[in-house]
């Protein structure tokens, strides 16, 4: 049984790289922004994993973005990286973001249960969107 | 039980050669002999039951019979009180469904705190349509159970603390009072030999795929007279026995629970199951889930930073988490070694979150196939994770 135990787990295949880790570690933009125009709380049934996330805009434009959370590694880095990739980002490019861009910003490869919490934060992100939108809709 | 009296399981189940199989509470694995009984009821009998005239149809029938008989016999019950479902859950939505069209608003339904969301949102959703008030208890029934206590549904074990309810105390408790017990037997069943007789209970809910059976089949038991008195929950083919366009005579029990063609591959493969259990014998098994889940614990309280939530005397398995990591996290390292467990609210999320405090926990489980080599492993896996999460 033990022989087919993949020597190299730890390889580059891995999930668990340098670079996940340390924005698991020390998140960024971790926080509330208290005058934030999109406000979303996003959950993972899977795991119960859930994240907040807050975004300031101006002019289309995204200015702030922090989030607060509890989840694994993948979920937290994801939301910490995300939140550093939209800043200064135009609220209509953000709109377009997919789900390989997410895989590309992570860096690592994710199958279909794991992919749940690295989508967790850009999910939130675009739910957040939509319910913004659909209230400015109903003042305008 | 020692382990060595047991063979190698690895023939009847291929799978243990590549992986330390400890996700046993999720599903149980499934040996050849079971894959095989299911194969030839396709390639050599393959006919719908109970209506084909002919002899694939008789060979049919008489092996999905002889199946429920079997089951009978496995639990002590007679094979008219015993109903193939989809499994647990909807042997427990079909109970939640009849039974409650007796009930009338105020009437009470009494849950433990460690129930399976399966045993828990039907009653609750049932409980918010006609008014009924749902009670949980935590260690005493007699804190919640009152004169207007209709239905007691509780968990034989719990698939996150390994904990066993008394199930005969509580059943005592519920008859004094007249109201009906029902047992989620998930974990029970593949783990401990049951007598529904003497447990006195009045129904018994309890999935194939947890006890070496396939997916997609379960049972229901219920007391003949109790099944005989309740309304159909499915409307179809094989639960009728005389139709017009204006009325409907209903079947006898247990056919009148079984509308439309069954999983008959699947019923027929519990069968084989259940006869595998009983070679290996029901005592064993349950002596070697308790063994296994006793070493784990004890492996596993000297691991710095390990917090474990399942009693020291569980059942079958062992809940956990490793402070400051998540489950999931803990997971996906420990299956990078091939070694699996599950990870998450083990759909007990009320359990997990309000009473554990917990947002998540790992649950390695165990089957009599599995063996303190296998505890070693994960142990030595968890000293991993730890190392990459320093």
């Amino acid at each position: 049984m033990r022989d087919n135990i993949d020597p190299n787990w730890l390889g580059e295949d891995d999930i668990y790289k340098e670079n996940i880790l340390d924005h698991y570690k020390n998140p960024r933009n971790l926080g509330e922004i208290q005058d934030a125009d999109i406000k979303h709380t996003g959950l993972n049934p899977v795991c119960g994993d859930t994240i907040r996330l807050f975004v300031k805009l101006k002019d289309g434009k995204i200015t702030e973005a922090k989030f607060k959370g509890q989840g694994c590694a993948i979920s937290i880095a994801s939301a910490s990286m995300l939140t550093e990739k939209i800043i200064g980002k135009k609220l209509d490019e953000v709109k377009k973001l997919t789900t390989e861009e997410i895989k590309e910003m992570l860096g690592i490869e994710l199958g279909i249960v794991r992919v749940k919490c690295g989508l967790l934060s850009l999910n939130t992100l675009f739910r957040g969107i939509e319910i913004m939108e659909e209230e400015n809709e109903l003042l305008s | 039980m020692k382990q060595e009296m047991f063979k190698d399981f690895s023939i009847d189940f291929p799978i243990l050669k590549n992986v330390t199989y400890l996700d046993n509470g999720a599903t149980s694995l499934t040996p050849e002999c079971v894959v095989e009984a299911m194969n030839d009821y396709y390639r050599k009998f393959n006919a719908n039951i109970h209506r084909s005239i002919h002899k694939l149809g008789e060979k049919a029938t008489e092996e999905y019979e002889k199946s429920r008989v079997k089951i009978a016999s496995f639990i002590n019950a007679r094979p008219s009180e015993i109903v193939f479902t989809k499994g647990t859950t909807e042997s427990l939505n079909l109970l939640a469904y009849s039974l409650s069209k007796d009930l009338k608003e105020g009437d009470e339904i009494v849950l433990s705190k460690m129930e399976h969301h399966s045993n828990l949102v039907p009653w609750q959703q049932i409980a918010k349509e006609k008014n009924l008030k749902l009670k949980y208890f935590e260690d005493d029934i007699d804190d919640v159970i009152t004169d207007k206590t209709k239905i007691v549904s509780v968990t034989h074990v719990s698939n996150v603390l390994g904990r066993m309810n008394d199930i005969k105390l509580i059943a005592e408790k519920a008859h004094e009072k007249n109201a009906l017990v029902i047992v989620d037997s998930a974990q029970g069943v593949p783990h401990v030999k049951i007598d529904v007789e003497e447990l006195d209970v009045d129904f018994l809910a309890f999935s194939g795929h947890k006890m070496l059976g396939p997916t997609g089949v379960g049972v229901l038991y219920g007391k003949y007279k109790l099944l005989r008195k309740m309304k159909p929950f499915m409307y179809g083919g094989e639960m009728i026995s005389s139709v017009s366009f204006e009325n409907t005579e209903w079947n006898e029990v247990p056919h009148k629970f079984e509308a439309g063609t069954p999983n008959i591959a699947g019923v027929i493969g519990l069968g084989r199951a259940i006869e595998y259990l009983e070679e290996i014998g029901m005592d064993n098994i349950e002596e070697s889930s308790k063994e296994l889940a006793k070493y784990a614990y004890e492996k596993l309280k000297d691991i710095e930073n390990v917090e474990i939530y399942s009693d020291e005397d569980s059942n079958s398995l062992i809940s956990f988490n490793l402070k400051g990591i998540h489950a999931h996290d803990v997971a996906a390292i420990l299956d990078k070694q091939n070694i699996a467990v599950r990870a998450g609210h083990m759909c007990a999320m009320p359990l997990v979150k309000e009473v554990l405090k917990q947002q998540s926990v790992v649950r390695a489980s165990f089957y009599f196939y599995n063996t303190k080599e296998d505890i070693d492993l994960l142990v030595e896996g968890i000293k991993k994770v730890k190392e990459i999460f320093a």
